[in-house]
């Protein structure tokens, strides 16, 4: 017991870790889920049907896959290094979602804040330190495979993720220079926190002053995710696929899962910078929307009720409805006043994350692959110039304003 | 008792990292340890309470720099380095004077106020400085050194530029 009050951070902060991984894993699997069905509707597919109903059961029966397959390592590979890419690329992408708060730091629970692992001063600038790592798994993964193909695709993306790196960074300055701090929860609190609506309900968020960085931000994200039109590290037409053609088994898995917690980092971050992060939109006196997550969740167990009554099967109809209960159930203890303002806070933070991911989805449904002369001359020549200048003209404004207010 | 044990756990990766740096013999390798001194580095920033300058660290050194060096020696596919034999003098006469060095060091460092100071800093953080209080030292006082370290960043830039431009 003296040790567990005397580490109290430190037992919190493990336990939020624990829970943290669990939420973030499960999110993983089902984003695959995401984006096989939104792609295959844009497509005109049905994409995953058959694994659970809707293919609810295909991100586990897809684990199950990897987890059995035999794990080949090609003989002339650097053993250690081969090894160590995919740890190191899914262990420094999980890290990075460790920083990002997902409520408001004083809602507490045994007196240590409940949404965030760790929510130190430099927030942003740790959250860069460890995604400029991140290069490191695809290009290590790239050259220990000593085959070529994986070596070219290990040599374009860190060219790719160095060039695409200073845009986003510099994207981001200018938020920071309204918000005058590196602290997420300062950033989300700063313009917003005021009580600062436009016409009283359009909210006072970063993206409107900082309309161009956010454009500069989400194209460099894109980049900085490896992802189409930006996949050139992969790029099966032309490399069979890149960086991990030598992998299997879970250590394939692994690049997989890296790949989209690095996605979900960076829709975070665009959450939080450019969108008020988990402040709600509307203004505080709108009491309603307490009840919204719990109304929402239960809308959704009414319809798939519906759906497991009308359309569903055997075995499906069985699924759907643990599904039913189990929305129906939450959304219910979301309605309860004691409950309601602390699921606010992780609420609008998964909303706003949700639509930056299918707009990830919409992209690469979209969107054909740059040529490669075509990705270093849009970094190089439009984008920096483009978020320099962002800068030095948001500068400008804020010494100006704050000269003659 | 939590910030001495990363303390020295940071200590012997910087030194074993430092060490196999020099002895492996691929270059990626020599590469990866040099990446781990880093790391480890800007841990014991962290510990010492300065945050900011190790989050630098990691992002300029470890994402930036060594990002172009592991770069450039994929472009190069360079080979493993071959080995001549030892010179003389580096082991009769290098390994001692190094021992010697470090125990010099060591021994400055017992006695000095820095060494005392660092040392209690590892121990216990005594307090952060403040990315703000940083910058305003950066931007006021040393302002002058500021902008003459860009400059000259700029002039080694435009140097490389014009050296590594194809004759025409």
């Amino acid at each position: 017991m003296g040790f567990i009050s005397e580490h109290s951070v430190l037992v919190a902060s493990l336990i939020k870790v624990a829970v943290l991984l669990f939420i973030v894993m499960t999110a993983l699997a089902y984003l695959t889920w995401f984006e096989r069905k939104v792609v295959a509707h844009i497509q005109s597919r049905w994409g995953p049907y058959y694994v659970g109903a809707h293919g609810l059961l295909q991100p586990l029966a897809d684990g199950l896959k990897f987890l059995f397959k035999e794990d080949l390592t090609p003989p002339a590979s650097d053993k250690l290094v081969y090894v160590l890419a995919p740890f190191l690329a899914l262990s420094l992408s999980l890290t990075a979602i460790a920083l990002i708060p997902f409520g408001p730091p004083n809602l507490r629970l045994f007196g240590q804040p409940l949404f965030v692992v760790s929510n130190i001063d430099i927030g942003l600038l740790f959250l860069f330190a460890i995604t400029s790592m991140g290069v490191y798994g695809v290009a290590l993964a790239g050259w220990s495979s000593n085959s070529k193909y994986p070596l070219l695709g290990g040599l374009r993306s860190s060219a790719q993720m160095i060039s695409y790196e200073v845009s986003l960074t510099i994207s981001v300055v200018g938020v920071l220079l309204l918000a005058g701090s590196l602290n997420f929860n300062s950033i989300i609190e700063g313009p917003q926190g005021q009580g600062g609506y436009w016409l009283h309900f359009v909210p006072k968020w970063n993206v409107f002053p900082q309309i161009i960085g956010f454009l500069c931000y989400l194209t460099a994200a894109v980049a900085e995710t490896n992802r189409i039109p930006f996949d050139l590290p992969e790029a099966e037409t032309e490399l069979v696929a890149g960086f991990h053609t030598e992998y299997s088994s879970f250590k394939f898995a692994m690049f997989f899962m890296a790949e989209y917690a690095n996605m979900i980092t960076v829709s975070c971050l665009a959450t939080i910078l450019f969108f008020g992060g988990w402040l709600s939109p509307f203004p505080e006196t709108w009491r309603w929307q307490l009840y919204l997550p719990g109304a929402g969740l239960i809308a959704l167990g009414i319809y798939c009720a519906y759906d497991a009554a009308t359309r569903m099967r055997g075995l499906a109809r069985l699924q759907l409805s643990v599904v039913t209960v189990l929305a129906l159930g939450i959304g219910a203890v979301c309605l309860l006043p004691m409950v309601a303002p602390y699921v606010q806070g992780p609420f609008w933070f998964t909303a706003k994350i949700l639509v930056f991911l299918f707009f990830y989805v919409w992209v690469r449904g979209t969107l054909p692959r740059f040529r490669y002369d075509q990705l270093m001359s849009f970094g190089w020549k439009l984008l920096l110039p483009v978020s320099l200048a962002n800068l030095v003209v948001t500068a400008a404004v804020i010494v100006f304003v704050t000269r003659h207010a | 008792m939590i910030p001495l044990i990363v303390f020295f756990a940071c200590a012997l990766l910087a030194v074993a990292s430092a060490v196999t740096l020099i002895l492996a013999r691929e270059p990626i390798h020599s590469a990866l340890s040099l990446i781990n001194v880093m790391v480890a580095l800007a841990i014991l920033y962290l510990l010492l309470g300065a945050e900011f300058i190790s989050a630098v660290q990691i992002i300029v050194y470890a994402g930036a720099i060594m990002v172009l060096f592991v770069f450039v020696i994929m472009l190069l596919n360079a080979g493993v380095e071959e080995r001549t034999d030892y010179s003389k003098l580096a082991k009769y006469a290098g390994l001692p004077l190094g021992f010697f060095l470090l125990i010099e060091i060591a021994r400055w460092m017992y006695g000095s106020s820095a060494g005392s100071t660092i040392a209690n800093g590892a121990g216990a953080i005594t307090g952060a400085v403040s990315t703000r209080d940083l910058s305003s030292e950066l931007f006021r006082q040393y302002l002058f050194n500021f902008e003459a370290t860009s400059l000259l960043i700029l002039i080694a830039i435009l140097g490389a530029l014009v050296l590594a431009r194809k004759n025409q």
